[in-house]
């Protein structure tokens, strides 16, 4: 279950070649790439800086993918965030999950994202044409969390 | 939870926008023995006025997390705790 945070880039063939390596239980590996949008609420953006809580960030993203792998029955996942300064169409995050079939993998793999928008303490900074500005969270990206929700569990 | 008489020093840490409007990334601090929850300290800093009153006042979005958990209002604060305070989250 690897999980990195990190300025560089990473290439996702081989991340994905990597988590599915050796094993042969695998027939199915969704992935979610998250890139850098050039416009965000009609300003154009020229680069992006993301930020994180160490320590928390790496512990949350390891719930979360626990969760996922109590839930759905996954072989394994990968879960990739960037940190820094970053430009239109680069590379943010990858989530990767491979199952023995693809519908648990797709379930796990945009669970993993839609919780790690909401419960994963990064926060991204704009420099745009009318200035630089913290991006703000986005109700949907909670809606889109709340899903999963099970009638039991309690809001984040 | 501690005693009635006790201050408790605790490590804040802020982020994001928080820490640019705060002006300080974190601070050792000796809170008073009435803060013993999150909603207790969000409230005792809000009282320092200017950009903590602004910022932390009722309504706002801050998210809190205590030893790198996010912590609910009634979530207890003790001595040696970690607490971050932050903006809604926008990574991904």
């Amino acid at each position: 279950m690897p999980i990195r945070i990190q300025t560089e880039d990473f290439d996702v063939a081989r991340e994905l070649a990597a988590l599915r390596a050796g094993k042969l239980s695998v027939g199915a590996v969704v992935a979610f790439i998250g890139t850098v949008r050039d416009i965000n609420e009609d300003s154009r953006i020229a680069t992006m800086t993301l930020e994180h809580y160490p320590g928390m960030t790496e512990k949350a993203l390891a719930a979360i993918v626990d969760a996922a792998k109590a839930r759905w029955d996954i072989v394994d996942a990968v879960v990739i965030h960037r940190i820094g300064a970053l430009a239109p169409a680069d590379q943010i995050v990858l989530v990767g999950v491979a199952g023995a079939h693809r519908g648990e993998a797709f379930a796990a793999c945009e669970f993993i994202i839609d919780y790690l928008k909401t419960r994963a303490p990064f926060w991204k900074k704009e420099d745009t044409s009318a200035g630089a500005r913290w991006v703000e969270a986005r109700a949907t990206d909670d809606e889109a969390a709340a899903r999963w929700r099970s009638p039991r569990e309690p809001a984040a | 939870m501690r005693d009635a008489a006790t201050t408790a020093t605790v490590n804040l840490v802020y982020l994001a926008r928080l820490r640019e409007a705060f002006g300080v990334a974190s601070e050792r601090i000796d809170v008073p023995p009435a803060v013993t929850t999150v909603a207790a300290l969000r409230e005792w800093l809000a009282a320092r006025g200017g950009a903590w009153a602004n910022e932390l006042a009722p309504g706002r979005p801050v998210r809190f997390a205590v030893n790198h958990d996010l912590a609910a209002p009634d979530a207890p604060v003790g001595p040696g705790d970690e607490v971050a305070l932050f903006p809604p989250v926008t990574g991904g």
